[in-house]
Formats: structure tokens, C-alpha cells, sequence
């Protein structure tokens, strides 16, 4: 089961966040604090998927945005990593060549979207 | 600044906010944009309603505070407008959680809404319906999303039947509901539809038994559809990166995988299709890896047959060995639960998984840790504990006490010699001493203690080992404690094992007292520390006065330390009683001990009473067995108390038993002698005199005495009481320990005196039949 999908960017700022099981507001920004600092100060090298407390994290990059989902244990991973790109290449057809400014622009739009997606699990 | 705010777009707001160079400027901004919003909303214009609304959501976006929004979302719920509806309900996602009250409100405009026709509009519903439905309102509208199921339209069935996904999950007893339609809808072609389908199914079996049968009966059709999918050749709505839908491939997978598992015939029907799919699908993309790793899970958890257990196996051990980091990570995920069931396919490939031990990359090496020590077994065990010993030194902190503790547990159960097993213990207590677990300590003391050829090597090592460092707490408390206990073997000299190490007491002695002073020490280790300078010092030859003297201040110490550390004493004084060795013996040591930093004569020995009387005792026995020697009492000054007390070494564990002897009877009353002989030393004798009485009267005031030949020395402990009361009840018990040096027969000679039925009795007696185990 997916916990939450965030995009953050590498100077900490919280693009776009979605939440599938209710988190108070100021744990958010915890939450969200300490996942962007795990992904970053990963390198190239090593694999796309954290453990962090009770649930795995499966992150990807894409210049300067990370795209991160918090998954319980019994989801695939691979899949999950797969969901992402997917994604980012719907929101790619749907802006024409994407970028950060897009989604941050676009926000609103992009949790409509969002509703749509989540639920295959 | 902007007056018409109340119209600002919300584009220009978002720049406003980006262009603010601080946090307190976009505060500012935000504030002053909320104060407008709010006043808008006040003033209850229908027009702008929703861009204020939408600039409010952008807000809250942000982490701002924006409750005041929520009765607005309702009122744009029930506007006609398609606009209004459309911010309306996104505003009722964001802000309108289960927690509000005021989302029950929204569940009549949903119904509404739901029944209209408009297929947006019906959308628009489902979706929120299916973001934050709450249980009360998932009850109240199954029945319209039910019918939905089956609307024409492929837009509204496919959010219908995500909705009642939702709901399954939030109330569980609606499955009846939707039961029925899945079938039909497994017919669609649509994928979208198809995936929600799939995923519907797996909520309710996953939820209810009942359904989980009724599912069973659709497994060919649902191995018909993931045959299609799989062999159908490019279809440009649904592939990604050559492999046709991943997406519902995985998801039919995992429902196969729970409609299979613990069930034969099912499982039977997939096993081709789950062959089929791991032999074709493309592994040069994540996408086709993804799906592999799925048919891997399923064949895994049904009940498969043998070959395609093989092939899964050999899959994951390919992934293993492929460069990417992922796709590793993955593989020793599935290793570990696999190598419960198959330990000996997996054991193949145990060389991969011990090189993952060196990847630079934390989930990587944590995971191959935990695997690596799960496929250690007693064929495998000395090489495995070298690469884990490596990995030990290298690792990052956190895993090395998850590292230490397992390389001990494993050296526990497979060891293939006592002497390997100290060397690895010790090694890893000198590379990561502070990580292992407390009872370390305690189990390395036992191991060494049991292994009686291997005192004078193990007590050599620990001694070099602390001499180079003494900042590690367990290895100095396990050398402290061994080095008191063998320190005599230690100056001895020669030992074959290890190269001839000249010690000299001195230099064991200024070890102890920098262990001692050492700042880095903790109180616990202190106690080990002084316990073995104590020990030491009975069993030097070197110059008695200067340690008694030496003992003394020692002691002056360990008294203070106790008042310091009083809670630690009960630690301290209890550890050692762990390994069965005498912990009244440390008892009274530390008696002793104060005693002689009072420097007065010492309190009642408890032997000493004894004392007095067994010279009236002996006194009376110039009879036939004449040589009832004096026996040595227990001299009552204290340094040689000491000695004797301390000259009775440790016992391990207990030997093959000697039958017990009855040795009196009368009137009921019964004597029985029990007898130890503590393997660690040969000449020590534990006799235990029990005392039983069946008869009618209690027996009172009573004395036991014994008398042993010259050569013997014997020691009589206090009793237990001195009424042994009748019918049975608790046995009076009092324990001799004789030292027998020379290896004599051994003769005794048992007095008893007691008032039984009113009457005095008295008892003398030889004791016959002495088992001759007893003294051999």
C-alpha cells in the first residue's frame, strides 16, 4: 500500500505532496524533511530503495526533483519504481517537455490527476 | 499595494510568493492574501468563489493554515456550475479529511451528484468519494456506486469501481455488494478498468474468506487474461519500454499468488503460465524485471512444483549478479524469505550474496548481513565467520552490533572446537567490544570456564589483548575476570599454544590497577577488576605482606565504591552466581574484606562456633578410630580465611552424581548424606546432610558434628536450622566441605544431638559404605 507521494526538490522545497493515510500538518514537514535528507545524500551508486522506520522508500531523480513514494512491505518495489516514471511521463505528454516551474504551476491540476492514478495501488 | 486583490489570479499570486526572497516575506504575502480571501468570502460573492478557493488550496499547499475554507467548499459543491463543482470538490479532497465535522455534509450533494448522469460530474464524485470517504459514507452510497459498476460509459466505470476499492477498505462488510459485479467486469477489455477490477478482487479476498473461495473458480480466466496480455504483441496505449501493461501483469500476478497459496489445484492451473511468463519477459528494462520479480514472489508463496522453484531460484540468483543496484537489492529481499523453506538452493549461491557484503551501499549490505548469517551453517561456518569477522571492521556502527551479535550466535551453534570459538569470540570483542550484547560477557566466562585445557591458552590471550587496550568494557571484564581466575596459569610460563610469554606479577598486578583507575572503567568492570586483584592475591607466591596490605587498601576501595555504586552491588555480586560459580563465595570475600579494613578481629567465620565445639568433639573420640585428627578449623584471623575460602576454586558444571548414602534412622528421624564432587577440583568434597522427620514430634535443638582422619581438612557451614519439624515437614540440610590433598580413603564420623519427644538423645557414629567415588 502506498503510504505517500512527494516531490521535493533538492533545496528542500515540497513540490507536491499526497498523503494516503492522515498525517498531522507539522509531522509532514518532518516526514518530509528527513526522507529528502536520506535521498540526497545518496550517491549514484547506490540502489533506489531506503529503509526508513516501518516502511521502504523507492525514490528517482529527475534533475533537480525528486520524486519519492513511501510504500508498506508489501508492495513491489520495482513496480513502484516503474509507477514513477510512468508518471513523469504522463505529466511529460500532458505539459510538453515538463519541468519543476510546471508543477509547481500546476499544482492543483496535478492532484486531480493524482485521484485518478493512486488508486491501482 | 494591489487593491483589487480579491480578483488577483492565482498565477500572479504564485509569482507574488516566488518572488518573496524570505521565509517572513512570503508570510507576509501569504497573510495579507488569506485576509483578502477571507473578507471575499465573507462577503459571499458566487462569482470569484472558486478562485479564491483555488488560490486558498495553493496555500495550503504551502503548509498554511486554511480551515476557513471549508464551508466555502461546500457551497461550491452545490452550485450547478461545472467550475464551481470542480474546485469545489477539490477543495472537499484537501480540506474536508474524515477529522472535520463538517464532512458529512458533502455526502448528500455526492449522492446528488452521482445520480445526475453528467459523466464528469459523476466523476468529479467518485473521485472524492473515493479520496476521503469515511465509513458511514461509504454505508450510505455502495448502493448508487454499485450501479454505476455497470454504467455504459468507461470513464464512470472506471472510477466506480476504484471508489469501491475504497470502500472495501474502509468498510469491509459492504464485500457483498460488490461481489457479484466483479465477475462480469473481469470481462473488459478496457485495462484501466481490468486493473481496478483486479485490484477490487484482491481487497476482498484479501478481507474475507467466503470471497477468497468464490474467487478460486476464476482462476483460469484470470490466467487466460494474463496470457493475453503477456503474448499480445506491441500495443502503443499500454506498453512501457517493450513489455505490454507491467502494471496489470503485476497486479494479476499478486492476486494469482493469493488465490494460489495453500492451494493445490489452483496452483496447478498457473504453473505454466508462471513458467511461460518468467521465461519471456525482457529483462534488459526495470519494467520487464519488475514483472519477473513478481512471477519470483508468486511461485514462491503457492504451492509449485519442484522445477519451478528451481527456475525461480536460479532467476534471483541472476539477479544477484546484474550490476544494477536495484535489482540486487530486490533479490536479497527475496533470498532471505526464501532460504527458510529451500536452504540448500539457496546456499548455491552463497558466494554472490558474501560478496554484497563489500558494497559501499547501507540497504545493500545490511540486507546481504542479515542473509549471510541466516546461510551459515557447520560446514560453512569458518569461512563465513572470516568474511563476517572482515565485514565487522568495516562496516558502519549501526550494523555492527546487529554484526557482533550474530557472528557470536552463530559461533555458538556451530563451532566446531572450543578453541576456535574463544579466538572468535575474542576477536570480535576486540574489534567491536562496545556493540555486543551485555551477556557476552557472561557466556565467554562460561565457555572458558567449561573448557578446562584451555585455561592457560585462553588466559594468555586475554592478557596480551588487554594489555594492548584497555578501552573496550566487555573484553576487560571477560580478562579481568579470567586473569583472576587463572592468573596462576598465566605466570606459570610455558603453554604450547601460544608463543612463551614471560609474565611477571608485578606487571599483572599494575594491568589490574591502570584497569582500575582508568577513567574509561565502568563500575562494573571495577568490580572484576578488584575481584581478580582479591583472587590474585591468595594464589601468588610473591610477597604476602605487601598484597595483604595491598588487599586491605583494596578493599578500603571496594567499600567505597559500594557506597558510591550501591545500586550496582546487587549487579556486581549477582553477575557471578550466573556461571554457577560460588557466589557466596564473593559474599564473603567482600565481608571479609571490610572486615579486614577495620583491621579488627574478624566477626564470627561461621565456622568458628563450629570450631570450639569439634575440639570438645574430638576430645570424646579416642576410641578405635583414633586419628579423628584435629582437623584445621578455619583459622579465625582473616588473611588466611581467605585463603581457604578462596582455595576452593570455582565449580562447573556438575559432574556424573554419587549415589546418596543413608546414614541414620530412628524413631522417624532420618539422616541422608549427598555428595558433589566439583569437577574444577579434584580434592574438594561437598557433603550435603539432610535431615528428615515422618514422626509424630518435632525435633528440637538440633546439632550436627563431624570428625574427619588427619589428613583432611574439613569445614562445616551452618545449617539451616536447628528444628526439623514433624510429619514430614521441611528438612533440615547442613553442608561439609572436606579437602582431601593426598587422596586418602575417607573416614567421618558423624555426633548428633537433639531433643526429640521430650527427650535428649545424643548420637555418635561412624559413617560405613562411603562410596568410593567420594575420594578417588
Amino acid at each position: 500500500m502506498i503510504k505517500f507521494f512527494l516531490m521535493v526538490n533538492k533545496q528542500g522545497q515540497t513540490r507536491l505532496s499526497k498523503y494516503y493515510e492522515h498525517v498531522e500538518i507539522n509531522k509532514r514537514t518532518l516526514l518530509e524533511t528527513e526522507v529528502i535528507k536520506s535521498c540526497l545524500s545518496r550517491s549514484n551508486e547506490q540502489c533506489s530503495f531506503i529503509e526508513y522506520k516501518d516502511f521502504k522508500l523507492i525514490y528517482r531523480q529527475y534533475a533537480a526533483l525528486f520524486i519519492v513514494v513511501g510504500v508498506n512491505d508489501t508492495e513491489n518495489e520495482m513496480a513502484i519504481y516503474e509507477f514513477i516514471h510512468n508518471f513523469v511521463e504522463v505529466l511529460d505528454d500532458y505539459f510538453s517537455r515538463v519541468s519543476e516551474l510546471d508543477v509547481s504551476f500546476f499544482s492543483a491540476v496535478n492532484q486531480v490527476f493524482h485521484s485518478t492514478w493512486q488508486r491501482t495501488g | 499595494m494591489v487593491a483589487s486583490s480579491s480578483s488577483l489570479k492565482l498565477q500572479d499570486l504564485i509569482q507574488e510568493i516566488r518572488e518573496a526572497k524570505t521565509q517572513a516575506q512570503e508570510r507576509e504575502v501569504i497573510q495579507k492574501e488569506c485576509a483578502h480571501i477571507r473578507a471575499s468570502f465573507r462577503d459571499g460573492d458566487p462569482l470569484h468563489r472558486h478562485r479564491q478557493l483555488t488560490k486558498l488550496l495553493y496555500v495550503h499547499l504551502l503548509g498554511y493554515p486554511a480551515h476557513f475554507g471549508q464551508m466555502e467548499c461546500l457551497k461550491l459543491i452545490a452550485s450547478p456550475r461545472f467550475t464551481d463543482k470542480r474546485v469545489g470538490y477539490l477543495g472537499a479532497m484537501l480540506l474536508l479529511d474524515e477529522r472535520q465535522d463538517a464532512h458529512l455534509l458533502i455526502t448528500n450533494s455526492i449522492k446528488n451528484d452521482l445520480s445526475q448522469g453528467i459523466q464528469a460530474v459523476q466523476g468529479l464524485a467518485l473521485c472524492t468519494l473515493s479520496a476521503t470517504g469515511s465509513a458511514e459514507m461509504c454505508r450510505d452510497l455502495a448502493t448508487e456506486v454499485e450501479k454505476l459498476l455497470l454504467q455504459p460509459s468507461a470513464y464512470v466505470r472506471k472510477k466506480a469501481v476504484l471508489t469501491a476499492v475504497h470502500m472495501i477498505r474502509k468498510a469491509p462488510e459492504l464485500s457483498d455488494i460488490f461481489l457479484p459485479p466483479c465477475a462480469q467486469l473481469l470481462h473488459e477489455h478496457h485495462h484501466g478498468i481490468l486493473l481496478g477490477t483486479i485490484t477490487l478482487i484482491t481487497e476482498l479476498c484479501e478481507r474475507s474468506p467466503a470471497a477468497l473461495k468464490h474467487f478460486r473458480k476464476m482462476v483460469p480466466q484470470l490466467v487466460h487474461i494474463l496470457r493475453t496480455v503477456v503474448t499480445t504483441g506491441y500495443s502503443k496505449e499500454h506498453s512501457i519500454s517493450g513489455v505490454s501493461d507491467p502494471f496489470l501483469q503485476v497486479q494479476i500476478l499478486r492476486l494469482l499468488r493469493i488465490l494460489g497459496r495453500n492451494h493445490e489445484e489452483s496452483s496447478e492451473t498457473m504453473n505454466d503460465l508462471l513458467a511461460q511468463v518468467a521465461t519471456n519477459t525482457d529483462t534488459s528494462r526495470n519494467a520487464g524485471n519488475a514483472v519477473l520479480f513478481e512471477t519470483v514472489l508468486t511461485i514462491m508463496d503457492i504451492r509449485s512444483a519442484a522445477g519451478l522453484r528451481v527456475l525461480a531460484v536460479n532467476i534471483l540468483g541472476r539477479f544477484l549478479l546484474n550490476t544494477d543496484r536495484n535489482i540486487r537489492y530486490v533479490a536479497l529481499t527475496s533470498l532471505l524469505r526464501l532460504v527458510q523453506s529451500d536452504h540448500s538452493a539457496v546456499q548455491r549461491h552463497r558466494p554472490t550474496v558474501v560478496e554484497c557484503l563489500r558494497e559501499p551501499d547501507g540497504s545493500l549490505s545490511r540486507r546481504a548481513l542479515e542473509l549471510s548469517l541466516a546461510l551459515v551453517n557447520s560446514s560453512n561456518v569458518q569461512a563465513m565467520i572470516q568474511e563476517l569477522q572482515g565485514f565487522l571492521e568495516s562496516c558502519p556502527p549501526d550494523l555492527q552490533a546487529d554484526c557482533a551479535s550474530g557472528i557470536l550466535l552463530a559461533a555458538e551453534r556451530f563451532a566446531p572446537t572450543k578453541r576456535w570459538h574463544i579466538d572468535t569470540t575474542l576477536r570480535v570483542l576486540t574489534t567491536a567490544g562496545t556493540h555486543v550484547r551485555d551477556d557476552a560477557v557472561a557466556s565467554l566466562t562460561q565457555l572458558i570456564g567449561g573448557a578446562q585445557e584451555l585455561h592457560a591458552y585462553s588466559v594468555r590471550r586475554l592478557y596480551s589483548a588487554l594489555a594492548e587496550d584497555i578501552s573496550q568494557q566487555p573484553l576487560v571484564q571477560a580478562a579481568t575476570w579470567c586473569i583472576g581466575e587463572y592468573g596462576d596459569l598465566l605466570l606459570e610460563g610455558s603453554c604450547e599454544e601460544t608463543e612463551p610469554l614471560q609474565v611477571e606479577e608485578e606487571e599483572v598486578l599494575a594491568l589490574l590497577e591502570r584497569v582500575l583507575q582508568s577513567h574509561m572503567s565502568l563500575p562494573a568492570t571495577r568490580g572484576y577488576a578488584l575481584t581478580a586483584l582479591v583472587k590474585l592475591s591468595t594464589r601468588l607466591r610473591g610477597d604476602k605482606s605487601c598484597l595483604d596490605v595491598e588487599l586491605q587498601q583494596r578493599a578500603v576501595e571496594y567499600n567505597t565504591l559500594f557506597q558510591k555504586y550501591d545500586h550496582m552491588r546487587a549487579a556486581i555480586l549477582e553477575k557471578i552466581p550466573l556461571v554457577e560459580r560460588g557466589g557466596s563465595q564473593v559474599d564473603e570475600e567482600a565481608k571479609e574484606s571490610k572486615e579486614t579494613a577495620q583491621l579488627s578481629e574478624a566477626a564470627p567465620v561461621p565456622t568458628e562456633p563450629q570450631a570450639s565445639k569439634l575440639l570438645d568433639l574430638l576430645d570424646l573420640l579416642d576410641g578405635p578410630s583414633g586419628d579423628a585428627q584435629h582437623p584445621r578449623p578455619l583459622d579465625p584471623t582473616p588473611g588466611s580465611a581467605l585463603i581457604h575460602l578462596l582455595n576452593l576454586p570455582c565449580a562447573p558444571p556438575p559432574p556424573a552424581p554419587i549415589p546418596n548414602l543413608k546414614v541414620f534412622e530412628r524413631e522417624g528421624l532420618q539422616l541422608d548424606l549427598s555428595f558433589v564432587r566439583p569437577p574444577g577440583t579434584p580434592t574438594l568434597l561437598l557433603i550435603t546432610v539432610t535431615a528428615t522427620n515422618t514422626s509424630g514430634g518435632d525435633v528440637t535443638h538440633f546439632i550436627c558434628q563431624a570428625a574427619v582422619p588427619k589428613s583432611f581438612q574439613l569445614q562445616l557451614q551452618a545449617p539451616s536450622g536447628d528444628t526439623v519439624p514433624a510429619q514430614g515437614g521441611l528438612p533440615m540440610t547442613q553442608l561439609l566441605r572436606i579437602l582431601n590433598p593426598k587422596k586418602a580413603p575417607l573416614r567421618l564420623k558423624l555426633r548428633l544431638t537433639y531433643n526429640h519427644f521430650g527427650q535428649s538423645v545424643q548420637e555418635i557414629f561412624e559413617v560405613n559404605n562411603l562410596p568410593v567415588e567420594a575420594w578417588q
